[in-house]
């Protein structure tokens, strides 16, 4: 069990205040990823769930249970840091061990359930070695372990993959996946990158500013951003942005269209631009197309067809996949 | 030094420094060694050919035995408090608080008051059992006050030289214990691990190196305490506060019998270096990356 709920949980750090007013409810079993630009606050929520830092208002529920005055050691949730914050004496064993020699576990149930956490995350030919004599990846492993062992209520990441290398992370993503899949345990997990958002989350919390924009599937935030953060930060490449007298044509202070969602076409089309630069991905080419009086635009094109930079291009959107925002950037619908 | 020849000029280039050290160091102990085989006394003009009677005399010294026990005892001792004291005063230092870096200066400072000077201040300003400031403190609670230096001669003397070291062991600790990470210490906490264990299993055992580093430096120094026995007691009363290096310097210059004084230090660097081997293997190998 572990269902997480914020209620008005506000922080502030001496004036400033980092979380004006967070309210959230997380169900039990679930992925929920927080996603946001840097410094928006999401490893701060993160860290009021752990208790390892103090609300300034607000109640904190386990369970339905309020947790806002415990300390951390007393959540029953465990915790995998961005460095891994391994312990360097110990060997990988004593590492996982420790949670549970901290609860004053027999030696027997340890020693069991140590070996069930290496065997699910292939560890146990690294039980004694020491965390520096492994690589980035199983050091991240031995993190997890170590907050398997305990069966706690929830599992929170903190930018878990940060530290590992483009094709590792990708790996160590579809893992946790499955280790999710596998405990059917709680999982918050805090990122910067929408993609390990989109790939990994039952449901995306999209924070700003330290403000919950947007609270929803992956596929609920890219049909139907809440506003014009949620829409620019989720899908990649962004959503292109286009105002004045076009968006005025959709009666909207703001239109946006994704790449995918623009036709491109060398003889007639709605809009007019320039090639500028193109972007081979094999399966996809990513067009950027100066448009006279708006800018740079995005366009996303099959991999086969074959524009240079200074083509002369039209581009169409689909109509029915134009999002349109008011003067506050709040979607119309 | 990629190349034969870079490695060459290298070699050609630090010979000077090297020879300069070897002379530096060879020179006074072979002189010392030679000295200590001579019957050499400043009173006496004819200096023979003594064999091993300087280290005879010496080693049946009745002051012999004791100043080794009492050189073992005040580096012991000394070490003792400083490394409890220093981790005991990080911990205190590495909180946040206000006017923190005042009370860091304040704390090392009396690493900067020189030996005679620490010594004298103890032995007339707080141990003086007239008027020191224990004295005082001792009648005020209706209690005879201790004349320090007459009956506990050697634990004033490990008092005063822990109190000198003790900010060099906190300001080794408090820069080890800085170096340990946030994220580990709330690990720890995650896991279940109270304010004690987190001490028990995350910071001493991040601190062993540094600890390593305070004992063994330590030791060098403290083998040598000279300037605080003169000061304070003059090695008495009796042989109670003699160490190895007052005993040595008893023999040179109030004996003025320097074949002697050299087989006593020959015999200072012979347990020097018994103590260093100790040590390592004691405590060495956290010094191992």
């Amino acid at each position: 069990m572990g269902s997480i709920t914020l209620e008005h949980v506000n922080k502030s750090f001496g004036g400033h205040q980092v979380i004006p007013d967070a309210s959230l409810e997380i169900e039990d079993g679930a992925f929920v990823v927080f996603v946001g630009p840097s410094g928006c606050g999401k490893s701060t929520l993160l860290r009021l769930i752990a208790g390892l830092e103090d609300t300034t208002s607000g109640i904190i529920r386990l369970d339905g249970e309020d947790v806002t005055q415990r300390g951390p050691a007393h959540r029953g949730l465990a915790m995998v840091f961005q460095s891994y914050a391994l312990y360097p004496h110990m060997t990988v064993r004593q590492n996982i061990a420790f949670p549970l020699k901290m609860a004053n576990t027999d030696k027997a149930t340890t020693e069991r359930k140590v070996d069930d956490a290496a065997r699910v995350l292939n560890l146990t030919d690294y039980l004694d070695r020491k965390p520096r004599q492994l690589s980035g990846g199983q050091r991240q492993r031995v993190a997890i372990g170590r907050a398997i062992v305990r069966q706690p209520k929830a599992f929170l990441f903190d930018e878990p993959l940060s530290n590992l290398d483009a094709a590792l992370r990708v790996n160590m993503r579809i893992e946790i996946t499955e280790l999710h899949q596998h405990l059917k345990t709680t999982m918050v997990y805090v990122t910067h990158d929408q993609v390990e958002a989109m790939t990994m989350a039952d449901k995306i919390v999209v924070l700003n500013a330290g403000r919950i924009e947007q609270y929803g599937t992956p596929m609920e935030l890219y049909r139907t951003p809440a506003n014009k953060f949620v829409a620019g930060f989720i899908g990649s490449p962004r959503m292109n942005f286009l105002e004045g007298a076009h968006a005025e044509k959709y009666r909207a202070a703001t239109i946006g269209v994704r790449p995918e969602h623009l036709r491109i076409s060398r003889e007639s089309g709605d809009w007019h631009g320039r090639v500028g630069v193109v972007e081979h991905l094999g399966s996809d080419t990513f067009l950027h197309v100066h448009m006279e009086g708006v800018g740079l635009q995005t366009v996303r094109t099959e991999g086969e067809k074959e524009f240079v930079p200074g083509d002369t291009v039209w581009l169409s959107p689909d109509p029915s996949r134009i999002y349109r925002f008011d003067q506050s950037g709040l979607a119309l619908r | 030094m990629a190349t034969r020849e870079s490695r060459t000029i290298a070699r050609i280039m630090m010979a000077p420094s090297v020879i300069v050290l070897l002379i530096w160091m060879i020179v006074p102990l072979a002189l010392t060694l030679w000295f200590s085989f001579q019957n050499y006394n400043l009173l006496n003009p004819v200096v023979t050919f003594a064999g091993w009677l300087n280290y005879q005399f010496f080693l049946t010294d009745p002051a012999f035995a004791q100043s080794i026990v009492n050189t073992l005892l005040l580096v012991g001792g000394v070490l003792l408090i400083t490394v409890v004291g220093g981790i005991f005063l990080a911990l205190l230092l590495d909180q946040p608080i206000w006017g923190q870096g005042i009370v860091r200066i304040l704390v090392i400072s009396p690493f900067f008051i020189m030996p005679p000077v620490a010594a004298l201040i103890w032995k007339n300003m707080l141990m003086h059992p007239g008027y020191g400031i224990f004295a005082r403190i001792a009648e005020a609670f209706g209690q005879q006050p201790i004349d320090w230096f007459a009956q506990v001669p050697l634990f004033s003397i490990i008092l005063i030289v822990a109190w000198q070291w003790l900010p060099f062991a906190t300001l080794i600790l408090l820069t080890a214990l800085q170096s340990l990470s946030e994220e580990q210490k709330e690990a720890a906490e995650m896991d279940g691990a109270n304010a004690v264990r987190r001490f028990i299993y995350i910071i001493l055992p991040h601190l062993a190196r540094a600890i390593t580093v305070v004992i063994l430096i330590q030791t060098i120094f403290l083998l040598a305490i000279f300037a605080e026995v003169l000061v304070t007691t003059n090695g008495g009363p009796g042989y109670n506060s003699t160490n190895l290096a007052f005993l040595v310097y008893r023999t040179a210059l109030l004996s003025f019998d320097v074949g002697g004084a050299s087989a006593g230090g020959v015999i200072a660097v012979i347990l020097a270096n018994i103590v260093a081997i100790f040590l390592m293997r004691a405590v060495g190998r956290n010094l191992d990356a």
